[in-house]
């Protein structure tokens, strides 16, 4: 409960994410639209999920725990369950609003690419959903307090920056994922794409044991990056060029004269 | 401290995002077609700097794009003039927001009340509440419209220096009074000593260099910077002395004036437009956030910065001769600064009026104020963002003067209260159990 806990859980949970942000996103306008606009989208999704708990737990026995619980569980399902479609819907708009720009413009291609928008649109989703899980928790951590003080876990501030880093990160590999399979038709990704993210879900459900939702979620993220990064066009082949700095189409786009 | 009169003033002024125009000049045109996506139209006409609190008219100039190939670039340009506003935007929010949670003196409720709000919002009678709210609003509204009017028919009659002197009081009401309660009360949050002496510098050097900028010739980065700096102080003021629920139903009201105001063949704000496209000036540089530098080709003999602060906030004007304390704030100036002086049209960018800077900090900023809840404030800033980004589309569909806050406001007053009464007690549970969505 103090600066150093705040900045160390704030950098966890929002570093990588923010790295990407300034490395690849800021430069371009276009994409900061789209990522504000992913936001905007998970947002919505949000609030939907939220209408349909609360209204819910309004008609529901307040007085048992395990009914809220219950409740809450559901209430988890069915959020997932609206990010995906909501991201469904986030593609199809984008793909129209691209083929209306196409067809307006005589240009051949069009000024972001739909694998650009993937990732854009995945990283808006996982900023949003992030912040929304852990910003109040950061808060929290620089005012006074004693993490743990009626027997839970003392490590409440540090997991949930690790848990957030993990969610933020998936976010933009689903995005990515997502996005190419609906490209290719591939309805099987797709529901492998919903499955994960309803297993990374379900297994928090375990906390405060974080062994059991920590590592899971960590291996899911890892498989996924594996996977993104092949949908995106990535390959062994191309790993081993760009770390010996042997990517000729790399190195000739990104020539600096002397 | 009463600040009615500042009050008042500033949120007269409606802010309006517009896109300045300059003539174009059909042989730069021809040749400077693609790289310059962003020409102005032909038809000159000068943003519509509703200095005024409203939300003035966005107006955002096209160049007459004959083919689509320019599309692509115009999509890019288009979005670049939606992040240059999007960075002046989040910087006031942030601004505010910062203060609102670190300051304590902005959240406290004082019995103080501006007297475009006089009546009391008692909090045990929920049916009185309302009532008295909307009758505060109706009462800032039609102070508002009337502000409006008195600035139009000065505008009309061409009495410039009026509202040229309105708006230099009021910028230097907001620039030295505001700003020294501002520091003064930062000083007290972090408990830092402070001796008058030097206070006096620092306020001195601060006022006199932001009146420069403002109302005469600047650089640009510090000219937005004391736009966006005076439009959170403002922001600020009427976060502290608009009653709780006057100041949701006020922002509605003023979304739905400034739709009327900007879109109505009669509506004040539009003739403003109109009298001044007629008249070939530039409307006054009343407080205007510009994005770019405006550039005009041929304009150094029409264009006359000094006058152009044509557009004062008469409301402001109106305010000091009510007599309320002198604490008119220049929100209501709008100021635009033409420099008249290459020959190259540059992209010119879009302009946003102050008001509608207030007003979106305002929302968020009592979003930050009312509960410790940073999900709203989040949503709030994003459902601003969104709506500030449809209205620049619809100015770049429409290529007319549009008004900028109905869509954020609506957005924003949405998100706000759903995210309170539906997400928070839905995060704060999943938060208590670590349960991830």
């Amino acid at each position: 409960m103090t600066v150093a806990v705040f900045f160390g859980c704030t950098f966890i949970a929002f570093g990588p994410a923010v790295a990407l942000f300034v490395f690849t996103i800021a430069r371009d306008p276009l994409r900061v639209i789209f990522l504000i606009a992913g936001a905007f989208f998970w947002l919505v999704s949000l609030l939907l999920s939220s209408l349909v708990w609360f209204i819910t737990v309004q008609i529901s026995n307040k007085n048992s725990a395990t009914q809220q619980t219950g409740l809450l569980i559901f209430g988890v399902v069915l959020s997932v369950l609206l990010q995906e479609t909501f991201r469904y819907g986030y593609y199809r708009l984008l793909k129209k609003a691209n083929e209306g720009l196409l067809a307006l413009s005589q240009e051949d291609t069009m000024p972001i690419s739909i694998r650009q928008l993937a990732y854009v649109s995945g990283l808006g989703f996982g900023f949003m959903s992030g912040a929304f899980s852990v910003v109040n928790i950061l808060s929290d951590s620089l005012g006074p307090g004693t993490v743990g003080i009626h027997g839970d876990s003392q490590h409440y501030f540090i997991s949930s920056a690790f848990m957030t880093l993990a969610i933020i990160l998936l976010h933009m590999f689903w995005g990515v994922v997502f996005f190419e399979s609906c490209e290719r038709q591939r309805w099987w990704a797709l529901g492998a794409v919903v499955l994960s993210h309803l297993v990374v879900s379900c297994v928090t459900f375990v906390n405060p044991h974080y062994q059991g939702s920590l590592i899971p979620t960590y291996i899911i993220l890892s498989v996924m990056a594996a996977w993104a990064y092949l949908c995106a066009g990535g390959s062994l082949r191309n790993l081993k060029l760009c770390l010996t700095c042997k990517d000729k189409d790399f190195l000739l786009a990104n020539h600096r004269p002397r | 401290m009463n600040t009615s009169d500042s009050e008042e003033d500033s949120y007269n002024e409606r802010s309006a995002l517009v896109q300045c125009e300059s003539p174009t000049i059909p042989s730069y045109n021809q040749d400077h077609d693609v790289s310059l996506p962003q020409q102005t139209d032909t038809k000159r006409r000068r943003p519509v700097s509703s200095g005024l609190d409203e939300p003035g008219p966005v107006e955002r100039e096209r160049a007459s794009t004959p083919d689509g190939e320019e599309e692509e670039l115009t999509l890019k340009y288009g979005a670049k003039h939606v992040i240059m506003l999007f960075i002046p935007v989040t910087l006031c929010m942030v601004v505010v927001v910062a203060t609102i949670k670190s300051v304590s003196f902005y959240t406290e409720k004082s019995s103080q009340r501006l007297i475009y709000t006089p009546f009391e919002e008692d909090p045990n009678s929920v049916g009185q509440r309302l009532l008295n709210s909307f009758l505060n609003t109706i009462v800032m509204i039609s102070v508002i419209v009337f502000m409006t009017i008195i600035l139009v028919v000065l505008y009309k009659y061409r009495c410039y220096k009026v509202i040229h002197g309105w708006l230099i009081l009021s910028s230097l009401m907001l620039l030295f009074w505001f700003s020294f309660m501002y520091l003064g009360e930062v000083f007290k949050t972090y408990n830092v000593a402070m001796d008058y002496p030097t206070l006096v510098m620092i306020i001195w050097n601060f006022g006199v260099v932001g009146m420069i900028c403002i109302h005469w010739k600047g650089p640009l980065r510090l000219q937005q910077a004391y736009l966006i700096v005076i439009s959170a102080l403002m922001a600020l003021i009427f976060i502290k002395y608009l009653p709780e629920w006057s100041a949701w139903v006020i922002l509605g009201a003023i979304s739905i004036y400034d739709l009327i105001a900007v879109l109505c063949p009669k509506g004040p704000l539009r003739m403003l437009v109109e009298t001044a496209q007629e008249r070939n000036e530039p409307i006054f540089p009343a407080l205007i956030y510009s994005s770019a530098m405006v550039w005009m080709v041929g304009m150094a003999d029409s264009s006359n910065p000094g006058s152009a602060d044509g557009r004062r906030r008469n409301e402001g004007g109106a305010r000091a001769q009510e007599e309320e304390e002198s604490e008119d704030d220049a929100a209501h100036g709008r100021r635009r600064r033409y420099s008249a002086e290459e020959d190259l049209e540059e992209d010119r960018g879009v302009k946003l009026g102050l008001g509608d800077f207030i007003f979106y900090s305002v929302l968020v900023g009592k979003a930050a104020a009312t509960g410790g809840d940073w999900n709203t404030t989040l949503a709030c800033f994003v459902a601003i963002l969104i709506g500030l980004c449809l209205t620049l589309l619809l100015l770049a569909i429409f290529k007319k003067a549009l008004p900028a806050l109905p869509i954020s406001i609506t957005f924003g007053l949405v998100f706000y209260f759903s995210t309170d009464n539906l997400v928070r007690p839905f995060m704060d549970s999943l938060a208590a159990h670590q349960y991830y969505i």
